[in-house]
């Protein structure tokens, strides 16, 4: 049963991500990388990590993604022009880059073996709670320095896009 | 084996009721806001336009299915797809009642206890913002740009009050989970959220209304989507089942906040006051008044059909007050009234104001999101906490 | 059943994710489209702290990927900015026509 979860969504990330990268037209980039987040935020939820998981929706795909959707509106990006291609990229690029990840994974798998079955259930450590005891306790520091960047983004972003009247 | 029979059919079961519900909240919007303004809504079909809603489905399945030429085909057709689905999963965690067993399984009138139940809430709807988004964009129509945009500004700002107003109980009850957070609030009407010492939530209930109808595109925050401002908005450009997946998307929404707000502020389904000093004859005293009057009405009616109709319903709102009183369904009914009640006036709450109020102009309303609202949440948080925190 | 996939898949998902995203930073042209792939390359680097956080059963990981994200949230409120304001002066998307400093 996790396997089978695990590949749904591990393929539909994949494919969605390849489409974030193949796409022409920067909003189908943006709905696919819309698709990969949630597909993460379920292997997140297959990890334990719950509480990751719906920050990663409320966060990443809820927030930033409407930003960029909001700037690619604004700014009415229309599909990418087409440049020349070598051939040998076509032909050599994505069966090397399919041997190469294929050798990857084989030496990480050979010298690495000690990897857990990922079970969901298994792993209990993330609810709300342990992450709220870790944030406030052991990383208080980079907890406020964020909550500082945060509003430095906040100023730079008003600052930079305002307009000059 | 058993447990996956029992979730599909209190899937099924919760679904069929939703969508009902959904059909039948709209023939109740148009006959309250009707007799806000004196006159008498839906009346034909069916007694006293109760076939209204099933007539109206029927119209919008058999309507023309039209794409206007030059949109962007797969996002015009994601849109309605996406807002509607998001906004019917988030019913999957809402808790109706307590412990029941049918057929001798004990099961929870809840679909799924998520122990962040409350999380997901605000992800489901942090993601309903994109069908509104693309729905505008891809509609190639520069109002339904200006609408969706507007919208979906609109929907983001609102979101900060609300999770702030969300937080502050939660630091009343210590836990996400919505189950649980019903569970912290027994007693009476004095340990809800809204009114538990030692900090009161009222501030926060209001903020999470206020936010509340802003999230869910409704009067008076309803500019993106008024007709008379920019041609409908966002849903200018679809028709037939599509508009109805977004009409449906929205009464969806308006559905999930009622919820909400009785669970986090209401007490869910936890009665009024405590079953001893019999607030389980509650229900059977409200039906049977009604009844009452319904069939007292009924005796003199102002109109001819009235003297078939209110008898009829005088006698059925009496024998539902009387189910209420078998012991064998009693521990379940009475708790599915209660959160159906505060549901309920909640939704009557946003019918009425929407019969009532005019709309904001748009940068009055991201004013009021970020210069009121969103400080007004903070420091009800930050004093909230600092109560907490002293006792 | 207490077996699942084991943790190395997970990692290797991790890495294609990354290799993705890196050959769409390398090789698209529109800014916006660049700066998503930079999203793709964090979301991976996010999976592979969740999925060791898992094997040494510790929450760190979490956090890590907590501040990751917040991270990317305020780089990518800046980051569209300045693609805003580079298109209010280049009238341009395209990350080869943005070049009047070139030598």
């Amino acid at each position: 049963m996790d396997v089978i979860l695990f590949l749904i969504f591990a393929i539909i990330a994949v494919v969605c991500a390849v489409n974030v990268v193949v796409q022409t037209h920067p909003i189908s980039s943006a709905i696919s990388l819309i698709g990969v987040m949630g597909s993460l935020a379920v292997l997140y939820l297959l990890l334990g990590a719950e509480f990751l998981a719906m920050a990663q929706i409320i966060v990443y795909a809820g927030a930033v993604m409407v930003l960029f959707i909001f700037v690619i509106m604004l700014l009415n990006a229309g599909t990418e022009a087409k440049r020349g291609r070598s051939l040998t990229a076509q032909l050599l690029g994505l069966p090397l880059l399919i041997a190469f990840l294929a050798l990857a994974s084989y030496f990480s798998q050979r010298f690495y073996p000690g990897g857990a079955a990922v079970h969901f259930g298994a792993f209990k450590g993330g609810t709300a709670q342990n992450i709220g005891m870790a944030l406030f306790t052991q990383y208080l520091l980079p907890f406020e320095v964020t909550s500082a960047l945060i509003l430095i983004a906040i100023v730079g972003a008003v600052v930079l896009a305002r307009k000059e009247l | 084996m058993n447990f996956f029979l029992l979730s599909v059919l209190k899937a099924a079961v919760v679904a069929f009721v939703l969508l009902t519900t959904l059909a039948y909240l709209q023939w109740v919007e148009r006959k309250v806001i009707a007799h806000i303004q004196v006159r008498m809504g839906p009346y034909r079909v069916g007694p006293h336009g109760l076939l209204q809603p099933l007539a109206d489905v029927i119209k919008l399945i058999t309507k023309e299915d039209l794409i206007p030429p030059h949109v962007n085909k797969f996002v015009y057709l994601l849109a309605p797809f996406l807002a509607v689905t998001m906004a019917l999963i988030s019913i999957s965690v809402i808790p109706f009642g307590t412990e029941i067993s049918i057929f001798g399984n004990t099961t929870w009138m809840q679909l799924t206890d998520l122990n962040v139940g409350l999380l997901f809430i605000l992800a489901v709807s942090s993601m309903g913002v994109y069908g509104i988004a693309l729905a505008g964009w891809s509609s190639n129509n520069k109002y339904s740009l200006l609408g969706g945009l507007r919208s979906s500004a609109q929907m983001i700002s609102y979101e900060l009050p609300l999770s702030i107003a969300i937080a502050s109980p939660l630091l009343l009850v210590n836990t996400l989970s919505l189950r649980e957070i019903v569970q912290a609030q027994t007693g009476s009407i004095l340990h809800w959220n809204i009114l538990r010492l030692p900090a009161p939530q009222i501030i926060s209930f209001f903020v999470f209304l206020i936010a509340g109808f802003a999230e869910t595109n409704r009067v008076p925050f309803d500019l993106p989507e008024a007709e008379n401002e920019l041609v409908a908005g966002f849903h200018t450009e679809y028709s037939s089942m599509k508009f109805a997946a977004f009409f449906m998307a929205e009464y969806a929404n308006m559905v999930t906040v009622s919820c909400m707000t009785a669970i986090l502020f209401l007490g869910g389904w936890q009665p009024l006051f405590s079953p001893a000093w019999g607030s389980n004859y509650v229900p059977t005293a409200i039906f049977v008044i009604a009844g009452l009057i319904a069939i007292s009405h009924g005796l003199n009616p102002a109109r001819r059909l009235d003297r078939i109709t209110l008898p009829i319903t005088g006698v059925v709102f009496l024998l539902v007050g009387a189910v209420f009183l078998m012991p064998a369904v009693q521990s379940a009914l009475i708790p599915l009234f209660w959160f159906a009640a505060k549901a309920g006036a909640i939704l009557f709450l946003y019918i009425w104001i929407r019969g009532t109020l005019p709309r904001f102009r748009y940068d009055q309303l991201m004013n009021f999101a970020w210069k009121v609202l969103f400080p007004v949440a903070l420091a009800n948080l930050l004093v909230t906490g600092l109560i907490v925190a002293l006792t | 059943m207490t077996s699942g996939p084991p943790l190395a898949w997970y990692l290797i998902l991790s890495a294609v994710l990354f290799a993705l995203g890196v050959a769409g930073f390398l090789f698209r042209k529109s800014i916006i489209t660049i700066f998503m792939s930079i999203e793709l390359m964090l979301n991976a680097v996010n999976l592979s702290f969740v999925a060791f956080s898992y094997q040494l059963k510790q929450v760190n990981g979490h956090i890590f990927a907590f501040f990751v994200m917040v991270v990317a949230a305020a780089e990518a409120a800046v980051g569209l900015a300045i693609i805003l304001t580079v298109f209010k002066n280049r009238e341009t998307l395209n990350v080869d026509q943005v070049n009047s400093m070139k030598y």
